[in-house]
């Protein structure tokens, strides 16, 4: 019951914040980047809440509570890969870029077919990252409400109905609000729990990383004690090592290729601001997945694999640990930071995705030529918002709530490494890059880890025609060598001369897009 | 609204502006491959070499755990040093700007193909 009113309290809050920017939400620019005036510490704060999503939280903890150290490798390659956004694709975006990822490669090629299958990739990987948080919170719900009617369908349902609220009528201002206050939540839940965990150890990390070393379970029926701080507990050759390899890839090459974290630079002033917010995240970021080494062997030491597995499965493991460190009443709190957050990533993904249909794919593909008013876009948005949210509950009650979040995040970070990064580093960076070499480079990127993910085991089982979990290994050289062999093919001089204008405006800012006055 | 063409080829052959994206590559080149290498030998050293990397070495401390931890302050180092770094890289462009750039150029979308840039409100 608990859990339920403190849900309410926070889905009445963040509507009351929607209510509020749709009031000030006038124009396009408005809806879909926020007026560009979003400061460096607020976009930081949404940033990192984009990226501390439910699969994040729920997903690693419960790896880290089934595998010890392996399952903490993601947590490490989560925070480096902001580096990559830092250092090679933030500043250049917000200067040559307008609302979506795919304004920086139309910026000097054909933009129809540039756009179209940009907006393609985007909507794969929104969709893939959105059924992740949505079979989370439907393990969630159908946790907390055991006892009364509501199961895990249900749950989608209703988190599907709140995200498409917030995107329609709030745009991006109400999203970005969304996505801070959720931040600020999860942050204090995560550092709650995780002195509770140190409590139940007097305090002592020695104490707890001792205990580590002896964590108890039963394996294929017999009793068995591991030592957690030991690498290989997941990833077990053959193919494993080559597996790590390939998600560590899919990890570090996707962040900046994700359509809902690179529009965010989008909602900052200038350059500098973007820079600033990536910093402030990476502080952020990198102390909640510190702590999900506490949270994760907490649960594998308080409530113990065999327990974690019978009452909810891998992905329930951190509201296990909260209910077996604070009680009921904690676990409500927990459960509603949880069902936060996935509200605020699912609308943040929602946003995106509907921005690059309506600015790429109707603006610019079907009414390509043709005057589109931003009414008509910020229409076309929030229709897609719509049917977004009805397509991703759909799939999310298909797949169910066994698959672990983390782990289904990680296939969309590999469709984002295969088919956007290569794509964005090459038109920023080479001066030859082309119409033909972006469009293949992005076809064959989607295609391969699409077409390899399908055929792995986690889809195919024991003997799957592709070895490997993550597909990043070969898909992300693969997006790579085909937009360099389509860029060989042909030739485009105009591009090649439009590329001067492209590294004077990205290293200078000089005629990136203004904020508007408020 | 009409704007004047800014001379982009002028400014992106001046020596200040060469000079900015030659400090540029080479300190995000350098960065680059130090990160990159960093991260990946945790995955290839624990991956291949597991009896190595589960070696204790501080108290319970696996050497894999050591060094994936070490892989956080080595992020926020690197940025911080970036943070920096880029300080320099905004005053050269400043001043490439104010010595190169024509005053009147505020908003983008002078370029034969940037239409496409123009559709929303800034070309109202």
């Amino acid at each position: 019951m608990t859990a339920i009113l403190m849900t309410l309290a926070f889905v009445v809050a963040t509507l009351g914040i929607t209510a509020w920017a749709s009031r000030r939400s006038t124009g396009a620019s408005s809806f879909f980047a926020a007026g560009r005036n979003i400061t460096a510490w607020q976009n930081g704060l949404a940033v990192a809440g984009d990226y501390m999503s439910a699969a994040s939280f729920l997903g690693i903890t419960g790896l880290i509570a089934y595998y010890g150290y392996d399952g903490f490798l993601y947590s490490v390659g989560f925070l480096v890969a902001y580096l990559t956004v830092l250092l090679v694709v933030a500043e250049p975006l917000r200067n040559t870029g307008k609302y979506t990822m795919a304004d920086v490669l139309a910026f000097r090629l054909s933009p129809r077919p540039v756009r179209a299958i940009a907006s393609l990739s985007t909507l794969t990987i929104s969709g893939l990252y959105m059924i992740a948080q949505m079979v989370g919170a439907g393990a969630m719900v159908s946790l907390l409400m055991r006892d009364t009617g509501i199961d895990f369908s249900m749950s989608v349902v209703s988190v599907g109905l709140l995200m498409t609220v917030y995107v329609v009528f709030g745009g991006m201002l109400a999203t970005t609000w969304v996505q801070i206050v959720k931040a600020i939540l999860l942050m204090a839940g995560v550092i709650l729990l995780s002195v509770m965990v140190m409590s139940q150890f007097g305090y002592s990390f020695g104490a707890l990383f001792e205990a580590a070393t002896q964590v108890g379970y039963t394996e294929n029926g017999a009793a068995v004690q591991r030592d957690f701080l030991q690498p290989g507990l997941y990833y077990k050759p053959p193919y494993g090592p080559l597996n790590l390899i390939s998600l560590s890839m899919a990890l570090i090459l996707g962040t900046a290729g994700l359509p809902h974290i690179l529009v965010r630079f989008y909602t900052v002033p200038d350059a500098p601001t973007a820079r600033k917010s990536v910093v402030w995240a990476m502080g952020i970021i990198g102390v909640f997945y510190l702590l999900t080494t506490l949270l994760g062997l907490g649960a594998a030491l308080l409530v113990g694999r065999d327990t974690i597995a019978t009452q909810g499965g891998i992905n329930m493991s951190a509201p296990l640990l909260a209910d077996a460190v604070g009680g009921e009443l904690f676990l409500a709190f927990i459960a509603a930071v949880t069902f936060a957050t996935i509200l605020a990533v699912v609308a943040g993904l929602t946003i995106s995705a509907s921005t690059s249909v309506a600015h790429d794919f109707y603006s610019n593909v079907v009414r390509a030529g043709k005057q589109t008013t931003p009414r008509e876009e910020v229409t076309v948005a929030r229709i897609t918002a719509v049917a977004m949210g009805a397509g991703a509950v759909g799939l999310a009650i298909l797949i169910g709530p066994s698959a672990n979040v983390a782990f289904l995040v990680g296939l969309a970070f590999a469709v984002a490494a295969s088919a956007n990064l290569p794509v964005i580093v090459l038109s920023l960076f080479w001066r030859r890059f082309n119409t033909v070499g972006a469009v293949s480079g992005m076809g064959v990127g989607l295609l391969a880890s699409i077409v390899l993910i399908g055929i792995s085991p986690s889809f195919m089982g024991a003997d799957a025609w592709f070895p490997l979990e993550n597909p990043g290994i070969v898909s992300i050289p693969a997006g790579f060598l085909a937009a360099v062999i389509g860029t060989l093919l042909s030739r485009d001089t105009e591009a090649e001369k439009l590329y001067t204008e492209l590294l004077v405006r990205a290293n200078t800012g000089l005629g990136a897009e203004k904020a508007t006055s408020h | 609204m009409a704007t004047p063409r800014p001379d982009w080829e002028g400014m992106a052959s001046s020596p200040a502006f060469q000079d900015l994206l030659r400090s540029k590559i080479r300190f995000i080149g350098v960065a680059t491959v130090f990160f990159l290498t960093y991260y990946f030998a945790l995955p290839i050293l624990s991956g291949y070499w597991p009896d190595l990397m589960g070696r204790k070495v501080l108290g319970e401390f696996s050497l894999a755990y050591v060094f994936a931890f070490s892989q956080f302050p080595m992020a926020w180092i690197v940025a911080a040093i970036y943070l920096r770094v880029a300080a320099k890289f905004d005053r050269q462009a400043a001043a490439v700007v104010r010595e190169y750039g024509p005053d009147s150029v505020v908003r983008g979308g002078t370029a034969a193909h940037a239409d496409d840039l123009l559709t929303g409100e800034s070309s109202q």
